[in-house]
């Protein structure tokens, strides 16, 4: 499976919790695929999404996923230890981790060579890190919900892109949709 | 009442309840203070743009935050700024410390010092430079500001204004 298609696997899920998801064509397809106020698409800032997801979940208490991918967790190393050391049960980091930079040409990624995200993760103090394949990613993300766990999910898929839109709306409705997303 | 005191206490009554932090010297003091509040969540952050993604995301989540850190992390953090924090229009006081100014002792520092107004400028954060401990006076009233118009906004505090840079 490609990303897309884990996204559109996964979307039912996603769409009753705070969803934070990352730049580029991961926002896309969750745009294309399912739009919700509940998500929150970045539109610049490669590797912030954990980070931001992280803050959301420490400031309240709905539960929020953060759709990462490899190459922005290389980009933003430094959070994975402050997840690990500031623990908020209601925090999940989805690492969509397909070994390649996809939003821009498939370049391949060292997470798709020798380096482990999922050892990393547990390295860094993480304490529920699950590294899964593709097909089985919505049962992990239901599992780690349930579980009210802070989890790390590294699911393993292909690399691979599908032709489609930029997201067009105002960030500022992105942020006003989501903050009303939060307060409900 | 110390100054470190007279900070936080001013934090406290905005309403900011999520500070994040990544250290320097000058810092140390007001940073402690930060970690001995109730009332706010420390969370010290590895780099300064991962510091910004921390406090868009608990503003977003309904609480105030705001950043501690150098004037070298502007040059860290100019695409967070710009793209996160200015773009979805988010308020964000940071008090920086400003090495490089009168009184300090690493030349170093003065490289980045010389690029810290310039650079705050051409971003269009509103910037506030603290020399003597009594324009601490006005914290109150910049935090105010920060949370009424949503933006990122600076607070320099130079060398003279925490007293001095270490035997000097
Ligand atoms: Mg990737």
């Amino acid at each position: 499976m490609i990303r897309s298609e884990v996204l559109r696997e996964i979307a039912p899920i996603l769409r009753d919790h705070l969803v934070v998801c990352n730049i580029g064509l991961p926002s896309q397809e969750l745009h294309m695929i399912d739009d919700q106020p509940s998500n929150f698409y970045m539109l610049g800032t490669m590797g912030l999404s954990s980070s931001i997801g992280l803050g959301v979940a420490l400031a309240q208490d709905k539960t929020v996923i953060s759709i990462d991918g490899d190459g922005s967790v290389l980009t933003n190393f430094g959070t994975l230890p402050t997840i690990a050391n500031n623990v908020a049960d209601n925090f999940i980091l989805l690492i969509v981790d397909n070994g390649s930079y996809g939003s821009t040409g498939d370049q391949p990624t060292y997470a798709g060579k020798k380096t482990s995200l999922a050892a990393v993760a547990k390295a860094c103090g993480c304490e529920n890190v699950i590294e899964c394949q593709d097909k089985d990613t919505g049962g992990v993300l239901q599992q780690a919900i349930d579980s009210k766990k802070m989890t790390v999910i590294v699911c393993k898929c292909d690399s691979g892109n599908i032709k489609l839109p930029v997201i067009t709306m105002d960030p500022v409705v992105i942020r006003d949709r989501f903050m009303k997303s939060v307060q409900a | 009442m110390s100054i470190n005191t007279k900070i936080v206490d001013d934090f406290v009554a905005n309403g900011i309840e999520f500070v994040t932090t990544v250290p320097c010297k000058q810092l140390a003091g007001v940073i402690d203070e930060v970690e001995a509040r109730e009332e706010i969540y420390h969370i010290p952050s590895n780099k300064e743009d991962e510091g910004m993604g921390l406090c868009a995301g608990a503003f977003m989540g309904g609480k105030r935050p705001a950043i501690i850190m150098q004037n070298t992390a502007i040059g860290v953090t100019v695409n967070t700024l710009v793209t996160l924090t200015q773009y979805y229009r988010m308020p964000l006081p940071m008090l920086i410390s400003y090495r490089g100014e009168l009184r300090e002792p690493v030349a170093c520092q003065v490289e980045m010092a010389v690029h810290t107004k310039a650079l705050l400028n051409q971003l269009n954060i509103p910037t506030y430079h603290f020399h003597k401990e009594s324009d601490a006076d006005e914290l109150d009233t910049i935090l105010k500001y920060t949370f009424m118009c949503n933006k990122p906004v600076a607070i320099l505090t130079d060398a003279s204004f925490w007293g001095g840079y270490g035997d000097q």
